[in-house]
């Protein structure tokens, strides 16, 4: 199952690496990032595949929503066919 | 490979333009329960209830979660009760009110619907008892809802309901007044009835239907808004096209929502409900599309039209994205319900008949309309029977939920709380029907050719 995270807020330094490592710890492989900075605000998508992870995608939810809470980002993790079934027939 | 753009704007359709899944129904037939002893019944639908929705709540929220997207309500429908509690001995169907009450608070669902009959053409003795019950059990319960279809294109207009309802709607208004009449919002008097209509008060799980199903609403009147606001000035096919792709994606999340929720609960999918359906919050209303298609307030000349293309272009997105439409389909009207309809019944460019001409084209009818507590029951009657005998010569669905809020009058307001808002005490024509509505039988089934 492939799921989609976004992440939005305040630049700094190591977004990525943090939140790569959380994906790397729990053997999620990241298959697309697209990442800009638009007024001072860190956007970022990535897609991952999560058929050998060791999480399910709730867990993943919390542990990601968690450590945002901590670093003061909103990032969420959704299965990816909410954006599948929108925007290709 | 989905783009950055798309998967940005699928996120800001849910957070800022309140788009959301309105309803997860699962629809119950409740054949199987009948029994002489109205206890056993009783017993025999809250086990049958509570058993079959068992997980419906849990599934909606894991969906939820999984997806990103809010699934606001989770409900259930059953088969009318005027025809299952129909073989009971007893001479109020109150009890049963209550037990379909207690099956939704075990279960967990904010609303049930299925306190019904279907009346069009004539009474069964079981749909005397349960229209005579409607007062005491929306008095008495909080989650159950009724409807009564009084009205169709083939059978003509049942008279005598009509009647009867203008009296149901009074004395449910006095025995909830210390609620300012909130029975009556769970109260609904339709014509041509859908049977799988998942949108409460109306829902209720037709005769026709298999033994469970799952049927999904979808709403999103504010991401129409946000569409349309990229193409100001633009002219009617722009403003067509645009509100059917934004209906069509929309409609396909409630496509997935659902065959999720079939898959889940094992529960076969029934039908998408692709209805706008507003909320009183900012950025949720229906008045507001049709404002954002030039017209200064909801109700200006025009707005007739406006809710024209607006219900057309609907259906139209949203049939090409689910294999299965139904229950009431296009953009609802309900005044309480939409921060928009308020604030243009405020400022005085909405009235009672300006939105009796919009019952013409929108999905369903007078909805959420607050009137004075002195309104006389053959008032109430003459609206549903001039609602009605729209819904039965232009072969849709009209309804009546109107609400005479005892000890208000024009001027006053009435908070009916959460999604069900508040409106201003909309004033209504003062002369009357008394004579008209005392006459009773039916008005016959129109003629289908001639049609001008």
């Amino acid at each position: 199952m492939k799921a989609v995270i976004t992440i939005v807020g305040q630049d700094r330094v190591g977004i990525v690496a943090m939140v790569s490592e959380i994906l790397a710890v729990n053997s999620v492989n990241i298959l697309n990032i697209n990442q800009n900075i638009l007024d001072g605000f860190f956007n970022m998508v990535m897609i991952v595949d999560m058929a050998s992870s060791k999480v399910s995608l709730k867990d993943m939810q919390q542990i990601l929503k968690g450590k945002g809470d901590e670093l003061g980002l909103d990032i969420k993790a959704q299965h990816e066919d909410i954006f599948q079934i929108m925007h290709r027939i | 490979m989905l783009t950055i753009q798309e998967i940005l704007e699928t996120n800001r359709m849910i957070e800022q333009n309140n788009f959301d899944v309105r309803t997860i129904t699962l629809g119950i037939s409740l054949r199987d329960c009948c029994h002489p002893d109205i206890k056993i019944f009783c017993q025999n639908i809250y086990e049958k209830i509570t058993r079959a929705g068992e997980h419906l709540v849990r599934t909606g929220e894991d969906i939820e979660a999984e997806y990103g997207i809010p699934i606001i309500n989770k409900r259930i429908s059953v088969t009318p009760i005027a025809i299952v509690a129909e073989s009971c001995h007893a001479d109020s169907y109150v009890p049963v009110a209550q037990a379909l009450d207690a099956a939704a608070k075990t279960v967990g669902v904010n609303f049930i619907g299925g306190f019904s009959a279907l009346v069009e053409k004539g009474y069964t003795k079981g749909d005397r008892i349960l229209i005579q019950s409607i007062p005491e059990a929306l008095a008495q319960t909080e989650r159950v809802c009724s409807s009564i279809n009084l009205a169709s294109t083939k059978a003509g207009i049942n008279m005598d309901c009509v009647r009867e309802m203008g009296q149901i709607i009074k004395r449910t208004a006095e025995l909830t007044s210390d609620r300012d009449a909130l029975g009556c919002a769970k109260l609904v008097v339709f014509a041509n009835v859908p049977e799988d209509n998942p949108f409460m008060a109306g829902a209720f799980h037709g005769v026709g239907e298999a033994e469970k199903v799952i049927s999904v609403g979808v709403s999103g009147p504010g991401v129409v808004k946000r569409a349309l606001e990229e193409v100001r000035g633009q002219d009617f096919s722009a403003v067509a096209e645009t509100i059917k792709k934004t209906a069509f994606k929309i409609t396909r999340v409630g496509q997935l929502v659902a065959q999720e929720a079939s898959r889940r609960m094992g529960v076969p999918f029934g039908i998408i409900d692709l209805s706008l359906a507003p909320t009183p919050a900012v950025g949720d209303s229906v008045a507001h599309i049709l404002e954002e298609m030039g017209l200064e307030s909801c109700g200006a000349p025009g707005t007739t039209a406006a809710l024209a293309i607006l219900n057309d272009a609907v259906k139209k997105g949203g049939l090409m994205a689910s294999s299965h439409v139904g229950g009431l389909s296009g953009a609802f009207i309900p005044v309480s319900e939409d921060a928009g309809m308020i604030a243009a019944v405020e400022r005085g460019s909405l009235t009672l008949e300006k939105l009796e001409a919009m019952t013409c084209v929108c999905s369903v009818g007078l909805d959420m309309i607050a009137v004075a507590g002195d309104t006389s029951a053959a008032t109430i009657s003459g609206i549903i029977a001039d609602e009605a005998a729209i819904g039965m010569i232009n072969n849709k669905t009209t309804a009546v939920r109107i609400i005479p809020v005892p000890g208000k009058k024009v001027g006053d307001s009435v908070e009916f709380g959460g999604l069900l808002g508040y409106s201003p005490i909309i004033p209504v024509n003062t002369f009357k029907s008394d004579d008209f509505i005392a006459r009773g039988g039916r008005i016959p089934a129109p003629i289908r050719s001639l049609t001008n």
